[in-house]
């Protein structure tokens, strides 16, 4: 039987091999713009040539069905494929859902065509698949739910929530090891499957929006092990390398997004999201603060040398990045230099709002992270926060009571003057109260960011 | 080869030759665990290695290209369709074959879409106008 297929059999392996290179490289040469685009070809073609090598494969009998769910997908993918920029981070959490779904689903047929003679190192990689693909699934599904609001955006917590997770775990993986000692306890298979769905949904229930770039990568990272545990249950080293780097890259975007948090990594491992509990008590009282208008800022903008403006999710809520990008235009022809500070957790995913800045046409070069702009705001006249509150809470630096305190944030205090647009003296989402906006030298702008970017921009006299 | 040693017993024999056909490739099975741990290893350190070098402007486009690329499980799925051997295998197959390639379609679609706004102000080709 094997020499029969030899041939095919090492024609596809090294059309395996060739594509893994080119997954490699597709990720390689994401490291800068300029050469990102090689990286899609290359993946494209390495995605390519492993389907066309897949459909070579000695065991394939019928071709109608692989077809027409090829084109399915693709019909599918199309509009997930054109979505605006803004939805980004559901879209991006939905295919992490499809992603495990199809690790789930082909686990869990794989575990009927061979039970109960499935040895236990595979019955281990199995049930991780399925764990992992389950509780991703699920868990994509509901972080989905929220970033598009069908779901609310608060995080819902109950009393014993932790331990009833914990609970559902050690449940789960006590099914997976019974099963693994005794294959032939088929009825474990679908409480596994069960339970990682459910620990899914109730892993993501406690999590608000601000927690969501960690919650992306920390799925997005599950996703890629639970294919690469289909690679070790299939023999795939294919789906191993792809698995192996997909987990490898979420779990480095967790481990950024935790550290710009100030979460330590256990805490993102585990699943852990505390909510920050709100310090309600403080803040209510009436501060004074200096608030000015859209003329008024213009003008102070008009009379600056370097400008930072400071984006944030509040930005991607209004869809102003494209007045931002007047501003940007209307100031840098009058001569202000104007940059963008870039926090890692600014908006719902990684990157956030870099893509929304780009998608405005706003020069990548001009997009400034953390670290290397917070040395520079004791040289900038104005530091213009657009929909971004708690990043560039000083409290964060100073207050040890604060639930932020440690948080690295961006040093706008330091700029000789703070402007900051938000709708209302409202705390932000997590309810934290911020005391930049009580410093002497911040002037608060008081309107929708969309509306009143557009009245600076028209008193610069651009943007007609 | 146990089996043929028993012609005429037509189950002993098949039982037998199914753990015949069983006993090499569990042994080979073993070598072959060990091979795809390598494979695991090494995967996961080039990934850290590669992945850490991606600049955090293009953090959005690297989790959906990343994304695409997982979507390469499809190959498991389509196995799995192709072969139908069993009715449920296959169904499963095929849900599976079509939210795979959903990915694979919408990631790398919508990854280039992001890149492609990725401009930067020195001058480089004359940028078209929309």
């Amino acid at each position: 039987m094997p020499t029969e297929f030899a041939g095919s059999q090492y024609l596809i392996e090294i059309i395996y091999l060739v594509a893994s290179a080119l997954f490699i490289l597709s990720l390689k040469w994401m490291s800068s713009p300029a050469t990102a685009r090689h990286g899609i070809l290359a993946g494209e073609i390495g995605m390519v040539l492993a389907i066309a090598g897949t459909l070579l494969h000695h065991g394939i009998i019928d071709y109608k069905w692989i077809v027409i769910a090829l084109v399915l997908g693709s019909g599918i993918g199309i509009p997930l494929g054109m979505v605006q920029m803004t939805a980004v981070p559901q879209r991006t959490a939905l295919s992490h859902a499809f992603g495990a779904l199809c690790v789930t689903l082909v686990g869990t047929a794989e575990f009927y065509l061979r039970s109960p003679n499935v040895p236990k190192f595979m019955m281990s990689v199995l049930s991780m698949e399925v764990i992992l693909g389950g509780l991703t699934f699920t868990g994509s599904l509901m972080a989905a739910g929220k970033l598009q609001e069908i779901l609310p955006q608060r995080p819902i917590t109950y009393k014993g929530q932790n331990f009833v997770n914990f609970l559902l775990f050690v449940v789960a993986l006590g099914s997976a090891i019974y099963l693994v000692l005794h294959p032939e306890a088929k009825i474990f298979f679908p409480i596994i499957v069960g339970v990682s769905l459910i620990f899914g949904i109730l892993l993501v229930i406690p999590i608000g929006g601000a927690d969501m770039p960690t919650v992306i990568s920390l799925l997005n990272s599950y996703a890629g092990l639970s294919a690469a545990a289909m690679g070790f249950v299939l023999d795939s080293k294919l789906l191993i390398i792809a698995g192996a780097l997909d987990g490898s890259s979420g779990l480095i975007l967790s481990i950024i997004m935790s550290k710009a948090m100030n979460r330590s990594f256990t805490n993102v491992l585990f699943g852990a999201f505390g909510q920050v509990q709100a310090s309600a008590a403080a803040g209510q009282e009436a501060k004074p603060v200096r608030s000015a208008t859209a003329e008024e800022a213009a003008a102070i903008l008009l009379a600056a040398n370097k400008v930072v403006i400071v984006p944030g999710y509040g930005m991607a809520v209004a869809q102003a990045q494209h007045k931002v990008r007047e501003l940007y235009d209307a100031l840098t022809k009058k001569g202000v230099e104007v940059r963008f500070a870039i926090h890692p957790v600014a908006g719902r995913m990684p990157g956030h709002m870099n893509v929304l800045l780009a998608e405005a046409d706003i020069p990548y070069d001009r997009l400034i992270e953390m670290d290397e702009i917070n040395g520079d705001f004791p040289q900038t006249d104005v530091a213009l926060i657009i929909g971004a509150n708690d990043v560039t809470n000083p409290a964060a630096r100073t207050d040890h009571s604060s639930p932020i305190f440690g948080m690295p944030i961006l040093d706008v205090d330091k700029a000789h003057t703070v402007m900051v647009i938000k709708r209302s003296m409202n705390p932000g989402f997590a309810g934290i109260d911020n005391p930049l906006y009580y410093l002497d030298n911040t002037l608060m702008l008081f309107g929708d960011a969309k509306q009143f970017v557009g009245g600076i921009v028209r008193e610069l006299g651009g943007g007609h | 080869m146990w089996g043929r040693y028993r012609e005429g017993h037509g189950f002993s024999r098949a039982v037998n030759s199914k753990k015949v056909g069983l006993q090499p490739l569990r042994s080979k099975m073993g070598s072959n665990i060990i091979n795809a741990l390598f494979v695991f290893m090494l995967a996961a350190f080039i990934g850290f290695e590669v992945i850490r070098h991606v600049s955090p402007l293009l953090h959005t486009p690297l989790m959906s290209l990343t994304n695409a690329l997982d979507a390469i499980a499809v190959v498991g799925a389509i196995v799995l369709v192709g072969e139908h051997k069993s009715t449920f295998a296959t169904l499963l197959g095929f849900i599976a074959i079509v939210a795979a390639t959903s990915n694979v379609v919408g990631g790398f679609f919508i990854t280039d879409r992001m890149l492609r706004m990725f401009k930067t102000s020195r001058p480089t080709k004359p940028q078209l106008t929309k």
